[in-house]
């Protein structure tokens, strides 16, 4: 599942971003150094495969739905972590880009649901664990359902934290938690159930792919995840930093965390500004700007309530009509002239 | 069937709009990167609760449309198909917010239904201008200007790498699975058995792609780096592109411009 944009605050979105690029250049270092040069276009041509894989269904036995192929753990078991985290980074910037499938802001987040946790997290913990180096066809289909179903469990809690910390969305955590987790379970066992066919079938045709599969360098993992980690914290510290001192510029999770539900509160400057030449023309003397949208503001004082609300929403809303027109408008006027050029 | 093959033709069309020939496409790809990024970060840093401020943003991509010469049926149409998600989070933001946030006349709105059309609305912002980035832009154009900006060189291998293959092998499974509706009837056949056996098949054939692209480049002498047949500047078109437009997203992320219209209107009408 891709997070989205829209549910995404800048300062989680930001502090993922910078820690999914920090892993983006150290996987990069470690595969320019990488001897074996073939990496290079097997791990263009797999991400590609991934798409191709994504357009052949099957059906699912006694549901009559079908699902797909993900890709992530086929990936990490193919071509170890660093080389799998770059290959499904770089498929997800295609979706990004092409299908606006998540989107820009959100990409950090993905990298890290999809591509971080199985590569980094799930490989070199429960895949390896179980699989071990020469793995039987037993231990390596065990290997893969649990890491399919962990996998499949972790990225979506994920989404669930990464919204949680945004507060755009009103969702408690325990119903979104409770409405993502069991779906990704069908999906996770879902996801198990063809990476071992594939991985098997690959095994059987040519053993070498799975035998050879091993990560790059000797120990990337504990490091990676440690750079992650100085990463995520360093920016998440500036940037809080950064939002504390404009509250109204950035909305941290603090404010969901302690239950306010931060309301606008308008820059007053032009406003205030606007006003006076009002009070000046005289149009409408007595129209209510909002200073402080604090509901229990307008609580306080029901003479007013209402007319600083429709006032107020009033002004927005034939604002917000306005400014929509003269967008398409513009792009109306606009169209027809490069038309002719162009 | 015809559908896999559109969801594919459609990817086709988006990557042709790029070889267009306005003002927007001879822009250097940075300055447009830039301008998006720009622009995604101030629609998405808005609060819940804000709703008028965010409508004015939709001159960004109807004035890049326009100049692009984008179709702009297309273009929402591919946003259409990216909503559910945020629909379906959203719709739920009504049931748990019911607080009453605004009064229109004797109409009472709650928070809910204000914060679940504010995330749509991001939503179709957010998606339309990555679409359009790459309309005005191109791929390969965008790595270009990804690289530029600090983008590792491995990576932005990878991603045209990816790119390239996409088209080929996309095709290649459409094939496959064409081949394997024509001889399966209903849902036989199409179970896991012969699932897991054609899709490592590709796999397989993938990877010894791999390796022949691999022998081919090494003929060619390929040292790590594509070389591009457009070569940008960034000029003083750019810098006007750039400042222009961040600040009026500053501008407008900083004061509600549906509000100070609306109240000018107002003021005016009465």
């Amino acid at each position: 599942m891709h997070m989205a944009d829209p549910l995404l605050s800048p300062a989680v979105g930001c502090t993922m971003w910078a820690a999914s690029a920090g892993t983006i250049a150290y996987c990069s270092a470690k595969v320019r150094r990488e001897p074996d040069e073939r990496k290079v276009p097997l791990m263009g041509v797999l991400g590609a495969f991934l798409f191709a894989a994504q357009m052949i269904n099957f059906s699912i036995p006694a549901t009559g739905s079908s699902g797909h192929l993900g890709g992530g753990l086929l990936l990490a078991v193919l071509l170890g972590p660093t080389a799998a985290y770059l290959t499904i980074a770089s498929v997800l910037v295609v979706q990004a880009l092409f299908f606006a499938d998540g989107g820009l802001l959100a990409l950090g987040c993905n990298m890290f649901n999809m591509g971080f946790i199985p590569a980094f997290i799930v490989y070199p913990l429960i895949y390896k664990k179980i699989a071990g180096n020469n793995p039987t066809r037993m231990r390596l289909t065990l290997a893969i359902m649990v890491s399919a179903i962990v996998g499949l469990q972790l990225g979506p809690f994920g989404v669930v934290l990464e919204t949680l910390f945004s507060g755009i969305s009103a969702l408690p955590f325990s119903t979104f938690a409770l409405l993502m987790q069991p779906i990704h379970l069908a999906i996770g066992v879902v996801e198990g159930l063809v990476t071992v066919a594939v991985v098997s079938f690959v095994q059987k045709a040519r053993p070498e792919i799975i035998r050879d599969a091993r990560p790059i360098g000797n120990r990337p993992v504990r490091s990676v995840v440690l750079a992650f980690l100085v990463v995520a914290l360093f920016t998440g510290g500036f940037v809080s930093l950064f939002a504390s001192k404009n509250p109204d510029g950035l909305e941290w999770a603090i404010a969901k965390a302690t239950g306010k539900e931060e309301l606008p509160a308008p820059a007053d400057g032009i406003h205030t500004a606007l006003a006076a030449v009002q009070e000046k023309l005289a149009f409408m003397p007595d129209y209510t700007f909002r200073k402080s949208a604090d509901a229990e503001d307008v609580k306080k004082r029901p003479g007013g309530e209402k007319d600083a609300g429709l006032g107020t929403s009033v002004a927005g809303i034939i604002g917000g009509m306005m400014a929509l027109a003269i967008a398409f408008l513009s792009g109306l006027i606009l169209k027809k002239r490069p038309g002719r050029t162009g | 069937m015809g559908t896999i093959e559109g969801t594919f033709l459609d990817f086709k069309d988006l990557d042709r709009l790029a070889t267009g020939d306005t003002a927007i496409h001879g822009l250097d790809p940075r300055a447009k990167v830039l301008v998006t990024v720009v622009f995604i970060v101030s629609v998405v840093s808005f609060g819940r609760y804000e709703l008028t401020a965010l409508l004015p943003f939709f001159i960004f991509p109807a004035v890049i449309m326009a100049l692009g010469n984008l179709p702009v049926f297309y273009i929402v149409k591919k946003v259409a198909v990216v909503i559910p998600f945020a629909l379906v989070v959203g719709m739920l933001n009504p049931i748990f917010d019911r607080q009453v946030y605004v009064h229109v006349g004797t109409l009472d709105i709650p928070g809910g239904w204000i914060s679940f059309v504010s995330i749509v609305v991001k939503a179709v912002l957010t998606a339309g201008a990555a679409l359009i980035l790459v309309g005005v832009t191109g791929f390969p154009a965008i790595c270009m200007a990804l690289e530029k900006m600090g983008m590792p060189q491995a990576f932005a291998i990878q991603l045209l790498f990816l790119y390239r293959y996409i088209f080929v092998l996309t095709e290649e499974g459409s094939r496959v699975s064409r081949a394997r509706e024509l001889r399966s009837f209903g849902n036989r056949g199409k179970g896991m058995q012969s699932y897991g056996s054609l899709l490592g098949h590709l796999l397989l054939r993938t990877w010894q792609r791999a390796e022949r692209i691999h022998m081919a480049m090494l003929a060619r002498g390929f040292t790590g780096a594509f070389h591009a047949r457009h070569l940008y500047r960034f000029g003083r078109r750019e810098v006007v592109f750039l400042l222009g437009w961040s600040t009026l997203f500053i501008f407008m992320r900083l004061h509600n411009a549906s509000q100070l219209l609306g109240s000018l209107a107002t003021g005016i009408l009465r």
